[in-house]
C-alpha cells in the first residue's frame, strides 16, 4: 500500500504540487475579478515573485520562509507603484495597461541578464518546496479569502463589482479597496511563483508571458468566480486536462482555447454555479441564469 | 542614413497602422476589444504562403486571397461567438475573453498544423530591385508595402467619410439601439465590420511576413500586443487615431533601434503606451467622455 502510495508519489508529486500552485494563481486573479477588474498582471506578478525568491535562494542564501516572504512582498509593492495610475483605468483599459505591464516585465526579465539569466533563465534553483508548503499556502490563503468575503472588505469588494460609482457614492474608499485587491492579488500570484520556482528547478521569462496570463484567466473563469470553490476547481481541471489530453498531442492548446469559449457562451457563471449543478442534478428550479 | 531609417520606419509604421485599424474599427462598431485579430493576421501571412506554395498563385493573388480567408475567418468569429455575446447582453469584457480563447486555439491549430519553426517565403516570389529616389535606396517591396497600406487607409478613410455606408456605420458606432430603429441592417453591417476588419488584419500579416520574411505561428501575438498600444495611443475606436499612432510607433521603434539600441525595440510601444496612460487615460487624439452613471 505505501509502496504503491511512494510509487505514484515519485510519478505525479509534481503534477499535484502544480495543482496547488495554480490553485493560488487562480485565486489570485480571482480577487481582483470579485472587485470588478479584470487586471491580466497576475503572470507577470507571478514571474517577479519566482525571481525575487529564486535570486534571494541562489545569490543571497536567504532562509526559505524569508524567501517567500519575500516572494510576497516583492509584486505586492511593483502592484502598488503602478497601481496608482493604472487603477484609474477601468474596463478595457485597465485589461490593456496591465497587459502592457506584463509585457514591460518579460522584457526586462530578457534584458536584465545579469540577474535574471536573460532568455536562458535560471537553472538549477534549490528544491525547497515540499509538499506541505503548498497545502499549507493552499489552506491558508483559501481561509484568509474566505473571511475576507465575510468581511466588510469583501462586501465593498462585491459593491464596487456590482456599481463602482454607487459603491463610491454609499461611502466606499474605491480607489483604496481596488488598490487593496490588486496589491493582495499580487501577493498571491508571488507566492505562487516562489513556491513554483523551488519546485521546477528553472524558471525562465517565457513562462510569465501572456499565455500563462491566459491560462490563469481560464482557470478562474472555467470554475466561476461565486465561491472559492469555482477558482480551484477551475486549476483543478486546467492542470489536470493536459494529462488526459495527452493523445491530442499538438493540439492540446487548441482545445484548450476552445474551453474557455465554450465556457464563456455556454456556462456564463463558470462550473461551480449552484444553480446550475442543482438543476443538473435535476432538483432546481432551471433559472441557471 | 537617417532618411534610410525614416524609411524604414515608413514602411514599418504602415503595417502596423493597417493592423491597428482592424483592430479599433471593430472596437469603434462592435464595441468588442477583439483579442483573436492577431491569430488572425498569422493566418493571413499563412494563406498567402500556403497559396504561393501549394497553389502556385502570384504574389497579388496571394494577397487578395489572404484577406478573403482572414476576412472569413474574423465573419466566422462573429457569427459564432461574438453575435451570441451580443444577444445575451454580455458584459464587455466577457467577448475579451472569449477572443482570447479564440486566439490561443488558432494559434496552436496553425502550430499543429505547419509546425513552429519559422516558414519563408519563397525568394522567386519577393521583389528584389531596389531603386533610388532622392539619394536613399528603396526596396521595391517596402514600397510596395507602403503604397498597399496606403491605398487601403485612404479607401476605408473615404468609405466611412463620403458614403452611405459609411454614415450608417458611424451610427451603429454612436449607437446600435438608434441606428437599428432608423432601419439600419444592424447585423449585416457587423457581418460585414468583422469581414473587413479581419481581411485588414490578415493583409497586414502578409506584408509583416514580406518585410521580415518570417511567419511563425506566434508571430501575431507582438503584432497584437502593439497594437493594443496603437489603438489606446490612438483613442479607442478612433480610425484616423489609430492611423497616426501606428505611423508613430514604427518611427519610434526605428529611432529607437538606432539611437538607444535594438534590445529596447519591444518595449518602446509598452512604454510608450504606459506614459500615454497615465497622462492621457483615452488616449493621445481620444475623446473624454463623460462616465456613463
Amino acid at each position: 500500500m505505501l509502496e504503491a502510495f511512494d510509487n505514484f508519489w515519485s510519478i505525479y508529486s509534481n503534477l499535484v504540487l502544480t495543482l496547488g500552485t495554480n490553485a493560488l494563481l487562480a485565486l489570485s486573479i480571482y480577487l481582483t475579478l470579485s472587485c470588478g477588474m479584470l487586471a491580466m498582471a497576475n503572470a507577470a506578478f507571478m514571474g517577479i515573485g519566482a525571481y525575487a525568491a529564486a535570486i534571494l535562494t541562489m545569490n543571497y542564501g536567504w532562509p526559505f520562509p524569508a524567501v517567500l516572504a519575500a516572494g510576497m512582498v516583492a509584486p505586492a509593492v511593483v502592484a502598488f507603484v503602478i497601481g496608482r495610475p493604472v487603477l484609474r483605468l477601468s474596463g478595457v483599459y485597465l485589461a490593456m495597461a496591465t497587459l502592457a505591464f506584463g509585457e514591460v516585465v518579460r522584457i526586462v526579465a530578457l534584458q536584465a541578464e545579469s540577474l535574471t539569466g536573460g532568455a536562458l533563465g535560471l537553472n538549477g534553483i534549490p528544491q525547497l518546496t515540499q509538499w506541505w508548503h503548498v497545502l499549507l499556502a493552499v489552506v491558508v490563503v483559501l481561509a484568509v479569502l474566505a473571511r475576507l468575503r465575510r468581511s466588510k472588505v469583501g462586501r465593498a469588494f462585491e459593491a464596487i463589482k456590482e456599481d463602482e460609482t454607487a459603491a463610491g457614492l454609499m461611502g466606499i474608499d474605491v480607489d483604496g479597496h481596488k488598490m487593496l485587491a490588486f496589491a493582495l492579488g499580487a501577493a498571491i500570484a508571488g507566492l505562487a511563483g516562489a513556491l513554483n520556482a523551488h519546485l521546477t528547478f528553472f524558471i525562465g521569462p517565457q513562462e510569465f508571458g501572456f499565455d500563462r496570463g491566459v491560462e490563469i484567466l481560464t482557470m478562474t473563469i472555467l470554475g466561476g468566480i461565486n465561491s472559492l470553490f469555482g477558482p480551484a476547481l477551475g486549476a483543478i481541471i486546467i492542470t489536470l486536462l493536459p494529462e488526459l489530453l495527452r493523445g491530442l498531442k499538438d493540439y492540446r492548446a487548441v482545445f484548450n482555447g476552445l474551453i474557455l469559449v465554450a465556457i464563456v457562451l455556454f456556462l456564463p457563471k463558470g462550473l461551480w454555479n449552484p444553480a446550475w449543478l442543482r438543476r443538473l442534478a435535476g432538483r432546481g428550479k432551471g433559472n441557471a441564469r | 542614413v537617417l532618411e534610410q531609417q525614416l524609411f524604414n520606419a515608413l514602411s514599418l509604421g504602415c503595417v502596423y497602422a493597417l493592423f491597428a485599424l482592424g483592430f479599433t474599427l471593430v472596437f469603434g462598431v462592435l464595441g468588442v476589444i477583439n483579442l483573436s485579430q492577431g491569430a488572425v493576421f498569422m493566418v493571413g501571412a499563412y494563406a498567402a504562403l500556403t497559396a504561393i506554395t501549394k497553389l502556385h498563385a502570384p504574389l497579388w493573388l496571394a494577397i487578395l486571397g489572404a484577406f478573403a480567408f482572414s476576412g472569413l475567418v474574423g465573419l466566422a468569429i462573429d457569427r459564432l461567438v461574438l453575435k451570441p455575446l451580443r444577444r445575451r447582453d454580455a458584459p464587455h469584457l466577457i467577448p475579451m475573453i472569449a477572443t482570447i480563447g479564440l486566439g490561443q486555439s488558432l494559434n496552436n491549430l496553425v502550430q499543429g498544423l505547419f509546425g513552429a519553426e519559422n516558414q519563408r517565403f519563397p525568394s522567386e516570389v519577393l521583389p528584389q530591385e531596389s531603386l533610388v529616389i532622392a539619394g536613399v535606396s528603396v526596396t521595391v517591396l517596402e514600397l510596395g508595402i507602403i503604397l498597399v497600406s496606403f491605398v487601403l487607409m485612404t479607401l476605408l478613410l473615404v468609405t466611412l467619410r463620403k458614403t452611405q455606408l459609411g454614415r450608417a456605420l458611424r451610427a451603429i458606432a454612436e449607437s446600435p439601439k438608434a441606428a437599428r430603429l432608423l432601419g439600419i441592417d444592424v447585423e449585416g453591417l457587423f457581418m460585414a465590420t468583422s469581414f473587413a476588419a479581419a481581411g485588414l488584419g490578415g493583409i497586414a500579416g502578409v506584408l509583416i511576413g514580406l518585410y521580415s520574411n518570417a511567419l511563425f505561428p506566434l508571430m501575431g501575438q507582438p503584432m497584437l500586443h502593439k497594437g493594443i498600444a496603437v489603438i489606446i495611443l490612438g483613442g479607442m475606436g478612433d480610425i484616423r487615431g489609430a492611423m497616426i499612432a501606428g505611423l508613430f510607433l514604427g518611427f519610434a521603434e526605428v529611432l529607437s533601434v538606432a539611437y538607444i539600441g535594438s534590445d529596447m525595440r519591444d518595449a518602446v510601444a509598452f512604454g510608450l503606451l504606459f506614459l500615454v496612460l497615465l497622462v492621457r487615460p483615452k488616449g493621445l487624439f481620444g475623446k473624454t467622455q463623460e462616465r456613463k452613471v
